[in-house]
């Protein structure tokens, strides 16, 4: 609901990082990972533009709370470990 | 402490006794000695502040903002180009509510490539929701600085100033300043406590995005901060005027206006030039006055509108040309006047830009000039002063 301007803050403040917008449910493709065939090149690690890949012993773990499956991790992958596929069919 | 000092080093000083506590900025000429002055206080340890080496004036102007997030109190200078580079920062840093003080140094905007004075730059952040103070005198630039952070810390206002100094005229021009002692500079100017601040270890987000059933609240918050810095203005100068025993004369300052028929209205530091000649015209017998706005945001609006009231003639010298419609200062000032009783005789007058020179014979033009001027016509209201090759001789 509308707040009255007198109960605003000065400029819009949350008190929580932008880490409580999940926005893992945007996905359409989900990256899967073939772990047998990653190098541990971390080249995916460094490339997810939303920090949603942690490294686990050199391999990528992927955060599917905040994945939007753009595709970008699978695309750098020089070792064609990370495939795309459509939500729900994998 | 009474010295000589241009106007460049009376910057460096008033951010000094303002104590900033950070400082960020990226050299730009006329600009370079403010910034070479307080990289030598900071280094000498004469100033506990941290400065912060960027690589251009946009990442100058979102390291302030950053500091300023943080609570830190802040300060930057730049000039023409570098200005308009941080155009789209100055937007956030009003609309983050965050009282940043700047120097700009005006210049003229290129092309033609030009180093000189005009107020074409500080015009063109018209709309920021930035402050903006023109000085006349270097004594006034240093004054004005530590005022700042005055007004726009206090509770309801919360918006950043730029205080606009003429390149060369004042940037780099000698003039008795008298530098007050930090101590009575503390009484006047406490420490910056802000409301809100970001923390370590506490996370969170800043001007997030607000869905539009919400955000025309906070612009109106906003507008009334700006609302509050013309009272708040008048309030702190008085205070300064206590402890420092001068002041510069409010928002509008009128010269020798009481029972004047002809007003010329300027700012920046032609308005000391324009004093003299209001004298030498008095002392002939024309009643002549200046109106200098020191404040073009918040604009003057009540003081002009008694002003519009009270005259027959006003003549407004702009530095700098609204393409498409008039000078800026003329369009605020006819918007205000607009609204008075008795609407007096109004004339724009196109002046001194890219620094050609606006001698008292071409302050004494206008005078006269404004005099004679009695149409009210669009067609006349503008006239480009000293122009080659326009058919009237101005010297």
């Amino acid at each position: 609901m509308t707040k009255s301007y007198e109960e605003l803050p000065l400029t819009p403040i949350s008190d929580a990082p932008s880490t409580i917008n999940l926005t893992g449910f945007w996905r359409v493709m989900k990256p899967v990972v073939d772990k047998s065939k990653c190098r541990k090149c971390t080249l995916c690690w460094k490339f997810c533009p939303d920090t949603a890949i942690t490294l686990v012993d050199g391999v990528p773990v992927i955060d599917f709370r905040y994945c939007k499956g753009c595709g970008i991790c699978s695309v750098e992958c020089p070792a064609k470990c990370i495939v795309m596929v459509k939500e729900g069919t994998e | 402490m009474r010295t000589v000092m241009t106007g460049n080093y009376a910057s460096a000083y008033g951010a000094k006794l303002s104590r900033v506590e950070i400082i960020s900025a990226y050299p730009i000429t006329p600009q370079t000695s403010i910034v070479e002055k307080l990289a030598e206080f900071v280094t000498t340890g004469e100033l506990k502040a941290k400065f912060i080496p960027v690589e251009s004036e946009h990442s100058a102007m979102a390291a302030c903002i950053a500091a300023e997030t943080a609570g830190a109190r802040t300060y930057t200078a730049t000039s023409s180009h570098g200005l308009t580079l941080m155009h789209e920062v100055l937007m956030w840093a009003s609309g983050a509510r965050l009282p940043i003080v700047m120097t700009n140094v005006s210049r003229a905007m290129a092309p033609p490539w030009s180093v000189w004075v005009d107020h074409m730059d500080s015009v063109a952040q018209r709309d920021t929701g930035w402050l903006q103070f023109f000085c006349a005198t270097n004594q006034e630039v240093l004054d004005t600085i530590i005022m700042a952070y005055k007004v726009c810390e206090s509770r309801g206002v919360m918006l950043p100033a730029m205080v606009i100094e003429d390149a060369f005229i004042l940037s780099h021009t000698t003039e008795p300043v008298d530098v007050p002692d930090q101590e009575l500079v503390d009484s006047f100017l406490p420490t910056y406590a802000p409301e809100f601040k970001i923390e370590v270890g506490k996370p969170m987000g800043f001007g997030s995005l607000v869905k539009p059933d919400q955000y025309m609240e906070f612009r109106y918050k906003a507008m009334l901060g700006m609302k509050e810095a013309h009272d708040r203005f008048l309030r702190v100068e008085q205070e300064f005027k206590h402890i420092f025993g001068r002041e510069h004369g409010g928002l509008l300052e009128q010269y020798r206006c009481d029972d004047a028929e002809v007003v010329l209205v300027a700012a920046g530091s032609v308005a000391s030039t324009a004093k003299d000649v209001v004298d030498s015209l008095r002392a002939k017998g024309t009643r002549a006055g200046l109106a200098r706005i020191r404040s073009f945001r918040p604009f003057p609006y009540d003081e002009f509108k008694v002003l519009g009231g009270k005259v027959d003639g006003l003549a407004v010298l702009d530095r700098s040309y609204t393409f498409g419609a008039t000078g800026a200062m003329f369009t605020e000032v006819k918007a205000a006047v607009g609204s008075s009783q008795k609407r007096p005789v109004m004339k724009d007058y196109i002046a001194g830009l890219g620094g050609r020179d606006i001698t008292p014979k071409v302050i004494e033009k206008i005078f006269e000039d404004i005099l004679m001027h009695r149409k009210r016509d669009e067609e006349t209201e503008v006239e480009w002063v000293d122009v080659a090759g326009l058919p009237r001789r101005w010297h």
